[in-house]
């Protein structure tokens, strides 16, 4: 069985995230960005990535990165979850360089891992391993595409062979798409020119399904983080605020539900933690372990955020407070490399329990 | 540090597991330390991690060994005895463990009465001192196994003057003794797994008390949190309800449909990641870092076993609409598995009670993990005697 605790050295990571975060993130930017999405965001990018070096967490040394794995990932995950911090962490470190890890790319991975540029795998944000299409012209909504440097494009190639293809941004289109969740923003994605190939065959496949294997099993840990910020800043909430001559945290039917959110936490966390550990493992369960997260996390963050709002009451609702911005990223996040409904049929298929 | 591989391999060499009688392998894994190794030395243990019985569990499950009867001596295993290597007296140590976990001695809890179940602290049945002895009056009730016991762990007010946590006294009581009347308590399930236990005048020494006069609800707590770490242990994949209905869903094809599969995944997927979260409360629990995840535990263990019962019911509707057999029998041992679909749909339903209920587990975490703010207690600080009931 996969570890599923934290190490100390995941601790400090965390805590360097964190503190990175505090100092570069202001409370209210989140929500600036539905009002001006062209806000630069870079700032935030570059002291996560120039600082503690996240860009090249999953990038061996001899490529210039840090040679870590995805438990590393999954606890830094966890604190931009915490935050809906909007980097391109999970888009371009996490599952854009997976792929070109696996296709076994030394080219583009050097300026990658150094944070000097960020890349994004062009399939829309919903394919899941095993069931994704190569590209043919345009493709939506993609993430992580709006301002990446580099393109990387599953197209078909000569005789109707898998090519996975590097394109410059400028030899690409990359239309914003106004998105649910302006903190990690779509666009459409229109490829002309050549690009050049990284890959091709198996190999070119090989590096896809890796790379949304690692989205699947990394992505819970942003929910988790998420979740966590969502019980937390209500439990202080409701400890504070008064009705009825009482803080509202000692009426039963808020601590019940409060009580009940734990309870998801827990197998929340749980969940996430086998997914990244039995990825780092490369445990035979871990596509098992990568369904199950993908189909509990999900909806647990959403459930998280919907509780969030609702035990706030009025103030929930408003433009201020930033539990709309983690709604909306938890809606998005659901719906993000594969829905649990999906990932739940992916899981009777691993498991042998056939539909009919 | 004692090898444990090294001390289960002396075991097995000494015992054959194949041929030794249950009682007499488990005393010698009693006295090898290796039956509970977070006990003490002497008393079952090697002074080791929690975590690290797993080891020695493993291994004797590999090679067939005997192991102890859970389901007869739960309340002995899983209760008595830590509560024992807390507050015993050496003497009860020495007395009691080493029987108890050999299984010869059976074990049943008398705490819960028909006016303390969830106010388990409001307990009436009292024990009176009467030179060195205690004289004890009352009724208990849900006593599970009490037909089988040959000892109690009970817990009786001795002082109404104070507010009721202040008043509670824990015993040790010999089911044997003049005085205990025990009558079957049938349930939903038609059987009667628990009873109704009446004392009157039933004598105890004060050698059996455990722990000082008054300290009881001290007591009692140690004894709860472990059942509470019983209830939520780690499970193998699809152990439990689910196990029931995966097994039939794979056997046949005619209880799948769509709406089903749906459910059926549903509830894979919740039941695999509560399994997880046991999981990673016993690897927690194995690097000395305990968790407050146990009370959520089995918050979720309840509230799965009964949607999954349910749901096996609607997966085969002819079969679901009949019964094992309704005939009132005394169970040797609980068993939450036995028997047919309906029967684990209804002894389910007691899961959410059992224990704690799961609204009481619920004020648990909000206000033990949460720090929500208590709830509103009109009890507090009143003498036991003047508290309205």
């Amino acid at each position: 069985m996969t570890d599923l605790l934290y190490t100390d050295v995941e601790e400090s990571l965390r805590s360097s995230v964190r503190s990175t975060l505090q100092r570069s993130l202001d409370e209210g930017l989140a929500a600036r960005l539905y009002d001006e999405p062209d806000t630069d965001t870079s700032p935030i990018w570059q002291a996560l990535a120039g600082q503690i070096g996240l860009a090249g967490l999953l990038v061996p040394e001899s490529l210039g990165g840090v040679g870590a794995g995805p438990r590393e990932a999954a606890v830094v995950l966890e604190e931009l979850g915490r935050t809906v911090a909007p980097v391109p962490f999970l888009t371009s470190s996490v599952i854009a360089t997976t792929a070109l890890l696996t296709a076994g790319d030394e080219e583009h991975l050097p300026a990658l891992a150094a944070g000097e540029r960020t890349a994004a795998l062009v399939l829309p944000w919903t394919a899941r391993r095993g069931t994704w299409a190569c590209v043919q012209g345009s493709v939506e909504p993609v993430a992580g595409a709006l301002g990446a440097d580099l393109l990387v494009v599953p197209t078909t190639g000569e005789g109707g062979v898998t090519s996975l293809r590097a394109y410059e941004s400028g030899e690409v289109e990359v239309e914003a798409i106004t998105s649910l969740d302006m903190t990690r923003p779509l666009a459409r994605v229109t490829v002309r020119g050549e690009g050049v190939e990284i890959a091709s065959g198996p190999t070119a496949e090989a590096a896809v399904d890796a790379a949304l294997a690692a989205g699947a099993a990394l992505l819970p840990s942003e929910q988790l983080g998420l979740a966590q910020w969502c019980l937390e800043t209500t439990v202080e909430y409701a400890k504070t605020r008064v009705q009825f001559a009482r803080p509202i945290g000692s009426f039963q039917a808020i601590k019940h539900r409060l009580a009940d959110l734990y309870l998801l936490l827990v197998n929340t966390q749980a969940a996430a933690r086998h997914a990244a550990g039995t990825l780092a493992d490369d445990d035979p369960d871990q596509h098992v372990a990568q369904a199950v997260a993908q189909a509990f996390c999900g909806d647990a963050a959403v459930r998280a955020a919907e509780e969030a709002l609702q035990l706030h009451g009025g103030i929930g609702m408003t433009w201020e407070h930033p539990v709309h911005t983690h709604l909306k990223r938890a809606k998005s996040d659901q719906l993000a490399l594969g829905t649990p409904e999906r990932h739940r049929a992916d899981l009777a298929g691993l498991v042998d329990l056939p539909a009919s | 540090m004692p090898d444990l591989q090294q001390r289960v391999d002396e075991l097995l060499e000494s015992h054959d597991p194949e041929t030794t009688p249950r009682a007499i392998f488990l005393g010698a894994q009693y006295d090898a330390g290796l039956a509970w190794v977070h006990f003490p030395e002497g008393l079952g243990g090697l002074g080791l991690s929690r975590g690290r019985q797993s080891e020695v569990d493993d291994r004797l499950e590999a090679v067939g060994a005997p192991r102890p009867d859970v389901a007869r001596n739960a309340i002995g295993l899983g209760m008595a005895a830590p509560t024992m290597v807390a507050f015993g007296t050496p003497e009860m140590q020495q007395r009691y463990l080493r029987p108890l976990f050999a299984c010869t001695e059976i074990w049943c809890q008398l705490f819960s009465e028909p006016g303390a179940g969830s106010d388990l602290a409001a307990v009436a049945t009292r024990a009176v001192p009467d030179g060195d002895e205690w004289v004890v009056d009352g009724q208990k009730v849900w006593t599970s196994g009490a037909h089988n016991a040959d000892f109690a762990i009970l817990v009786a007010r001795t002082d109404t003057s104070v507010p009721k946590h202040a008043g509670l006294t824990y015993f040790v009581l010999e089911m044997n003794v003049p005085g205990i009347e025990i009558r079957p308590l049938r349930q939903i399930t038609g059987e009667a797994e628990f009873n109704e236990v009446f004392l009157s005048g039933v004598r105890i020494h004060d050698r059996n008390r455990v722990g000082a006069v008054g300290e009881g609800w001290k007591v009692a707590t140690t004894t709860l949190n472990n059942e509470r770490v019983a209830i939520g242990a780690g499970n193998e994949r699809e152990a439990g309800q689910i196990g029931v209905v995966t097994q039939r869903w794979r056997r046949d094809p005619c209880v799948r449909t769509p709406g089903n599969h749906a459910e059926l995944m549903q509830w894979w997927v919740e039941t695999e990641v509560t399994r997880l979260a046991g999981e990673r409360l016993r690897q927690g629990l194995e690097v000395g870092q305990p968790g407050p995840e146990s009370s959520a535990m089995k918050l979720a263990f309840a509230q799965q076993a009964q949607q999954v019962s349910g749901f096996a019911l609607e997966l085969a509707p002819e079969e679901g609409l009949t019964y094992h057999d309704w005939s009132m029998v005394r169970p040797e041992t609980g068993s939450l598995l036995g028997h047919g679909p309906g029967f684990r749909y209804l002894r389910a339903k007691g899961n959410s009670i059992e224990g704690g209920t799961s609204e009481i587990m619920r004020n648990i975490i909000a206000e033990r993990v949460l720090g929500l703010p208590p709830e509103h207690r009109p009890d507090k600080g009143i003498a036991f005697k003047d508290v309205p009931r």
